[in-house]
């Protein structure tokens, strides 16, 4: 009970603090940088380009799901799980309206629990394959078994807190939400900032081919 | 005195009789608690038998720092039923709020009773004990944490009734000024049974009673201590509203549409899955209502720290900070830190820039 209440108050401040910082910081050092200005004369529009190729890359591509469907639909798969499971949860929802003011409603908690067993189950096979085919296994380092583990944690904890199978349940709680600040607090320092900057890549892909008036 | 010590001699099962309880009604009620405890149905006789031959144990309660709630709700809760009798068929050989002698008499029954059953009675404790200023809770010149020790040194077994005494409950509160700390917390060799709530569920109490009585031993523990057979399910996996929660149906005002039609009051604040206690089940009030069946949520009253564990009004998952408020600062601070960091990062590019050299033909031949 203790750690729960720690988790819970100095806990989540610290990882608040960490993670808003630290993506604030990440996100504008970058942005404020900006890019040279581009003399040339445009030869197309950038913002059709640049919000369609937001959309292409977000879609799959069919050379590489030939080449390798399984991290494709893996990857599909365990993303939208791990969405449902953060963001359409009620206990997570009634945290998001504390914190921004935000509500939406919810689904049944039991669906909840069949996407985040696909979802535990996706991210495990996703690890197996990340290690035993040789090519992952080369491009892998140590920032990508730490990212895969402080993802994988929350799910795992969060699906032993909702079935209770850690006694007592403040510690299965506890433990949940410790987890999650370990996410919050690596976030920002390694590549899961994708969720952020993957918008700013793709538009920039975009538009600068748009620019330049060639395919993206 | 003599006719007391006669009737301390008769079996449990003797007094009840001639108190006008039926042997249906006596039967009734071993398997009811059989069914409370989860013993198979068969049990049932073998705690008739076992009751029918018990002694009356003495008892002493120790009232500390409390509210008596405690004794509030047992004595005033079905009376009168057989857990009520039953209460009545143990010597309660001492105990402030009901016992008629007071000042030097009071504490000289206490002192007998501990004599005269040496290591055979129990101690039910209700109330925390400070262990910051010894005057801030004494009962005749002898302080709590003084009297508790004595008591017990000679005690079967404790009940430490009430999260008071089983684990500090309001007293404890942050900032816990008086020092106060459960009873567990300072009696280690011998065995302690926590039977929480603010107050307590009477059947409960007689429960874990009757199982001493009955066994001769105390019932299983769970880790903090309490009987597994009330403490054991939370009241979230016994609720009878938690097919809502299932469905993601809730009420999100007290007299809102969803609180009319008993949806699930877990945003309202209801602490039902952290908590462990019977209430779903065995209910209150000779089983009329409970909490959550009355449109409330539940307080989490048998956990540790339930003062502190942030608002009654919140949900479960919400941080006990003002995080909104914590949030708009440190995302100040994220504002300001990153153009810091972007004010660096052009002031290098400006730099860079300008200590740039053209580098000719001429000059990759004089390199090589």
């Amino acid at each position: 009970m203790d750690f729960l209440l720690w988790v819970r108050g100095p806990g989540f401040d610290i990882a608040l603090v960490v993670f808003l910082i630290g993506i604030l910081i990440r996100l504008l050092e970058v942005l404020i940088l900006g890019r040279k200005p581009d003399h040339s004369e445009p030869r197309g529009a950038e913002l059709g380009a640049g919000l369609r190729t937001l959309m292409t890359r977000t879609l799959p591509e069919q050379g590489s799901f030939k080449r390798s469907p399984f991290t494709v639909v893996g990857g599909y798969i365990w993303h939208i799980g791990f969405f449902i499971t953060l963001f359409l949860f009620v206990p997570h929802i009634e945290l998001i309206n504390a914190t921004l003011g935000l509500s939406w409603p919810g689904i049944a908690s039991n669906l909840i629990d069949a996407v985040a067993a696909v979802t535990i189950v996706t991210l495990l096979a996703m690890l197996f394959s990340r290690l035993s085919h040789p090519v992952k296994q080369f491009l892998s380092g140590p920032e990508d078994y730490l990212t895969w583990l402080v993802t994988f944690l929350p799910m795992l904890t969060g699906y032993l807190a909702y079935h209770r199978m850690i006694d007592p349940y403040p510690l299965v709680l506890g433990l949940h939400i410790l987890s999650v600040e370990l996410l919050m607090v690596v976030f920002p320092f390694t590549k899961l900032m994708h969720a952020f900057t993957f918008i700013f890549a793709r538009w920039y892909n975009g538009a600068m081919a748009g620019r330049r008036g060639v395919q993206s | 005195m003599a006719e007391e010590l006669k009737r301390i001699g008769k079996t449990l099962g003797e007094s009840l009789r001639e108190r006008g309880v039926s042997r249906r009604g006596f039967l009734k009620f071993c398997s009811a608690t059989a069914s409370l405890m989860a013993l198979p149905p068969a049990m049932a006789p073998a705690i008739a038998a076992s009751l029918e031959k018990a002694k009356r144990p003495s008892v002493i309660w120790l009232s500390f720092q409390e509210c008596t709630g405690c004794t509030e709700s047992l004595t005033r809760s079905h009376s009168p039923s057989v857990e009520n009798l039953i209460f009545d068929h143990i010597s309660l050989d001492y105990h402030h709020t009901l016992q008629v002698a007071s000042g030097a008499a009071a504490e000289a029954a206490r002192e007998a009773a501990m004599h005269e059953n040496e290591g055979q009675y129990i101690v039910v404790v209700d109330g925390s004990i400070p262990l910051g200023n010894p005057g801030y809770s004494a009962i005749a010149g002898i302080s709590n944490l003084q009297m508790l020790e004595e008591t017990v040194a000679g005690a079967a077994a404790v009940v430490a009734v009430g999260t008071c005494a089983a684990f500090g409950g309001l007293p404890q509160a942050s900032p816990n000024p008086t020092g106060a700390v459960s009873v567990s917390d300072i009696v280690k060799d011998k065995p302690v049974v926590n039977v929480s709530g603010c107050p307590p569920i009477p059947t409960v109490i007689t429960g874990v009673l009757a199982h001493f009585l009955t066994f001769g031993s105390l019932p299983e523990l769970d880790s903090l201590g309490r009987p597994m057979v009330f403490f054991g399910k939370s009241i979230h996996d016994r609720c009878y509203r938690r097919p809502f929660y299932d469905k993601g149906l809730f009420a999100e005002t007290f007299d809102d549409e969803g609180a009319r039609k008993g949806w699930c009051l877990y945003r309202l604040g209801c602490k039902g899955p952290m908590t462990y206690n019977a209430c779903a089940t065995t209910k209150w009030n000779q089983g009329a209502s409970w909490p959550v069946e009355s449109g409330h949520g539940c307080l989490g009253c048998s956990e540790p720290n339930f003062w502190d564990a942030g608002g009654f009004y919140n949900a479960l998952s919400i941080p006990d900070s003002d995080i909104t408020r914590q949030a708009a600062y440190v995302a100040g601070a994220g504002v300001a830190l990153g153009a810091a960091a972007g004010a660096i990062n052009r002031n290098k590019q400006s730099k860079a820039a300008s200590a740039h050299e053209t580098v000719t033909i001429d000059d990759l031949d004089k390199q090589s």
